[in-house]
Parts: C-alpha cells; structure tokens; sequence
C-alpha cells in the first residue's frame, strides 16, 4: 500500500507541535530548551573559558566542542552509559553545524563547550539538539552571525516529508531520514547528512520545504529568547 | 577571601539565618516533583530543590539473578553529573563524587527494602528482573544528593513494567502494573560549619562546609543509611542533633511525594 497519509494526520510539509525555551539551567552561561513532538533535548554553553591542554588553544580563534548524549532511559532499550560511535559522530557533526553562526575571533586561545543532552527520544534528536544549542549560544551572549535551525526531512514511501516520527522512520517499505540545519542569516545548510534511497530532484525539493520548517523553528527560537530577556526586565 | 567568605557565613548563622535566609534547619523552598517526564522510561521523575534539578529514570529488562540470590531481582544504580549542569563537571568515566551518590542512593533503596526483590523473580535460578535506575543532574545549585535520592525512589514509586512476551521485553508498550514498591526510603544532608549544624546546604555554603552527614530515613523512622563526608571530624552530640532534624525534616519531605 502507498504511504499518501501521515500516520499522525500531519500535511507532508507540517512539522510536530514545538516548544523552546531558553534559560534552563541556571549555573551555566546559557541553556535552552527545544521540544518537537515527544522529542525533547536540552542545552547548556560554558565560556568563552580556559582551554585546557594548552596545545589544543588557538591564538586565532576560540574554538567550539559540541558534545551530544542521550540519557540511558530516554530510550526504549536502555542506552548504555557514556559515549558511543553514534554520539561521537552527532557531536561532530553539531560542531560543524553550529560553528559558521558563531564568530570566536574576538576570543583566541578560548574554548566555547556546548553540551546537549536528549531527555526524550522519538526520531530528530541530532536537529532537536542543534535548535536548544543554536538557543543557549545565544543566551550566552556568544557573537553570533544568527541562528541554526534544523529539522529532518525525508522520503516515506513515495511520499516527501518533514519532521519524520519513530513510525514514519520505521516505515517497512522503505524511508529516507535527510536531517538538514540552516543558517537563519542566509538559509545556507550547515548539516546536511542522509541515508535511504532518494533522487536529485527529491533532494531539491527536500531543501525547500526543509527551508520553510527551519524559518518556523527560527521564528520560535528567537520568541523564546526575547521572551526570556522580557522577562527579567519584568521583574 | 574564602576564609572572609567563611566567616560571613558563620557571622549569619550565628544570628540564626543562612545566606538565602533561610533557618538553620529550613529545606531550600519551592521543593517540586513532577513524575514521567521522561515517557520512554518505565518510570521518570523530575526534582527541583530551589534552583537544584536532578532526573531520575528506569528502565527495566529480564536477565538471569545472581548465583547468591537466585529467586531475587537484580537492582543496578547509577549516576551522572552531567557537564552541562555546573562549569566544574567535566565529561568522562565517573569520578568519586559521582560514585559516592550513586552509592548513597542504592545503599537507601537496599536497605529500606523500599523494592519487594522477591517479587522480580520470574523463574527461580533462570529468569529475574533487572532494575537500572539512573540519575542525572540537570542544575547543581547544591545538594545533588537529597534532590538524586528524592528522584530516584520517585521514579520507582511510579514505575510500572513493560510487557514481556516469550521472555523478551516488548518496549514502548507499558503495562498497568506497577513496580512493587512499599516503605519509602527518604535522604536528607546536614552541613557542620564551625559549630552550626544546618540542613540542605546551598551551593555557597557546600564550599565551606567542616563536614557533612547524609541520612537515609524509613517511614518507620528507623535509619537505613549514613554516609559521613568532609575533612573534619563529628561529636557524638552532633550525630545526634544531626538525626534529629533529619528526623523532622524528612516527615515533610514525605509529603511531597507522589
């Protein structure tokens, strides 16, 4: 049977419900929130501060380190404590997409730490994680050119979607899971990774709608962040 | 200066108040509990002590027991200090702090029988199953200890079993029943600071802290676990006083719980 209906009723270019929220975790510089769907991941940035060893310092630039896990029952098989191939290559490629907002210049031999962690899991954790990042960066008054947001966008079925849940992953005969991140200044793909089974046209059009989504998330990222500010003017 | 730091504190508990201003034997408020808030864990909770957050989740799976205790099941704690909760927790292998809380927490869980082991065995000698109780810190404002304890008993208060199929764990499919769970162990950590006994201690006051005792209390108020910390030693009169707060204090710390 062909997949031309969402299993959740979604339109194909409708992202699950969101949430963000920035400033949840007091003893850090800056932290965020970002809910999609059941997926929930939380933030949290340290510096610019010390970067130690001290061959590792760049008298150019700071640096960033990204580092992406998952609590053990965020799960639905229990994930083994600490870091896995999989977590070491999220944190990697976060890094990268995270890095062209930033502008560490101003702070050589320093490092900037992010660390995200996935409080719930139910698909887009790597694009939850860089959303609540692109936040706490923000809120912690890093230079920023602006700000990432991602989500995945895919192919299930014969159908092109955004935002594909754990169902819609798993679809038996055959998905396409495309996560993308992009730069609020100038809409250019920062994380873009893939594996399926899709053409070069899909792709293009994959991009577009992926676009329009991360100019939503954006809208709710920046919401977030100004809410945050109001509200300590408030009190 | 920290020593400047130290005797203002002691200058305030002498007039008989805390740096938040809270009494001497006063828990951080608002103290909250919010339960599943991780619904792919057979049992979650979340709780604040003022700005100190700590999740505690389960996750449970059949395995074969133990040769000592083969009609029993198996209770695995651990803990995390997440680096993203505080700019002094660093990534990798547990240190001893973390150890130390993981430990603490298990020790009281054990000890108070809170979980009726007997009632995990499956198939005597073959089949049991296994508790993984992890915690983790979100925000250390101080005190990760009651906060992870607090969590963790919770968290399996709250648990309920996955279904099992041809002794395999069908996950993401939530049974009714609940974990067998009856006498809530509850923890509570006193500071000594000069000759001031206080309870809950703060971030600040953590620092500056002589020594320490944490104390796992039944709902019969009989103790099932003490761990003593710090660099200077107790009285026996300080024990005591110690307990009888913690006594006190953790009958309204119960009643929170959900």
């Amino acid at each position: 049977m062909a997949y031309n209906k969402r299993v959740d009723g979604r339109a194909f270019n409708e992202a699950r419900d969101m949430e963000a929220k920035a400033g949840v975790v007091k003893r850090a510089d800056g932290s965020a929130m970002f809910r999609i769907g059941k997926t929930i991941a939380i933030a949290s940035v340290f510096g610019p501060r010390e970067l130690f060893p001290g061959f590792l310092q760049n008298p150019e630039t700071g640096i960033l380190r990204s580092n992406y896990d998952m609590l053990s029952f965020s799960v639905n098989e229990r994930k083994r404590p600490g870091p896995n191939r999989r977590s070491v290559e999220i944190s990697m490629v976060t890094n990268n997409s995270l890095l062209p907002a930033l502008d560490l210049t101003k702070f050589p031999n320093t490092v900037v730490d992010v660390f995200i962690e996935i409080i719930q899991a139910d698909s887009g954790t790597r694009c939850a994680g860089i959303c609540a990042a692109s936040m706490a960066l923000a809120d912690a008054g890093i230079p920023m050119k602006g700000l990432v947001s991602a989500v995945s966008v895919g192919k299930v079925g014969n159908m092109l979607v955004v935002d594909l849940n754990k169902e819609e992953e798993d679809y038996e005969e055959g998905a396409t899971d495309i996560p993308i991140a992009m730069l609020s200044q100038n809409k250019e793909v920062t994380l873009l990774q893939l594996d399926g089974d899709v053409t070069q046209d899909d792709i293009k059009e994959l991009i577009k709608i992926g676009s329009e989504v991360c100019e939503q998330i954006h809208e709710l990222q920046v919401k977030a962040l100004k809410d945050k500010y109001q509200g300590e003017l408030d009190e | 200066m920290n020593n400047t730091i130290k005797e203002y504190l002691v200058t305030l508990l002498d007039k008989g108040v805390r740096l938040d201003n809270r009494k001497l034997d006063e828990y951080r408020k608002p103290i909250t509990i919010e339960i599943n808030v991780s619904k792919s864990a057979e049992g979650s909770a979340r709780v604040r002590i003022g700005d100190t957050e700590v999740i505690a989740g389960v996750k449970l799976d059949v395995g074969e027991p133990f040769s000592d205790s083969p009609d029993k099941g198996v209770l695995i704690v651990g803990a995390e200090l997440l680096a993203l909760s505080s700019p002094e927790f660093q990534l990798g292998p547990p240190d001893a702090q973390t150890t130390e809380l993981a430990r603490v927490v298990d020790r009281g869980i054990r000890n108070s029988k809170m979980i009726d082991m007997n009632k995990l065995c499956i198939r005597e000698g073959e089949l049991v199953w296994t508790v993984f109780l992890d915690i983790y810190t979100i925000n250390d404002s101080g005190n990760l200890l009651d906060a992870s304890a607090l969590a963790a008993v919770v968290a399996l208060k709250n648990c309920v079993f996955p279904k099992l199929e041809n002794d395999k764990v069908k996950y993401g499919e939530h049974t009714k029943e609940k974990l067998p769970t009856t006498k809530i162990p509850i923890t509570c950590t006193l500071g000594k600071m000069k000759n001031f006994i206080i309870i809950d201690p703060g971030l600040e006051e953590e620092r500056f802290l002589d020594s320490r005792l944490t104390i796992t209390i039944g709902e019969n108020q009989h103790i099932h676990a003490m761990q003593k910390g710090g660099e200077e030693s107790l009285k026996g009169e300080d024990i005591d006083e110690m307990i009888k707060i913690a006594m006190h204090a953790n009958k309204e710390l119960r009643k929170l719980i959900p």
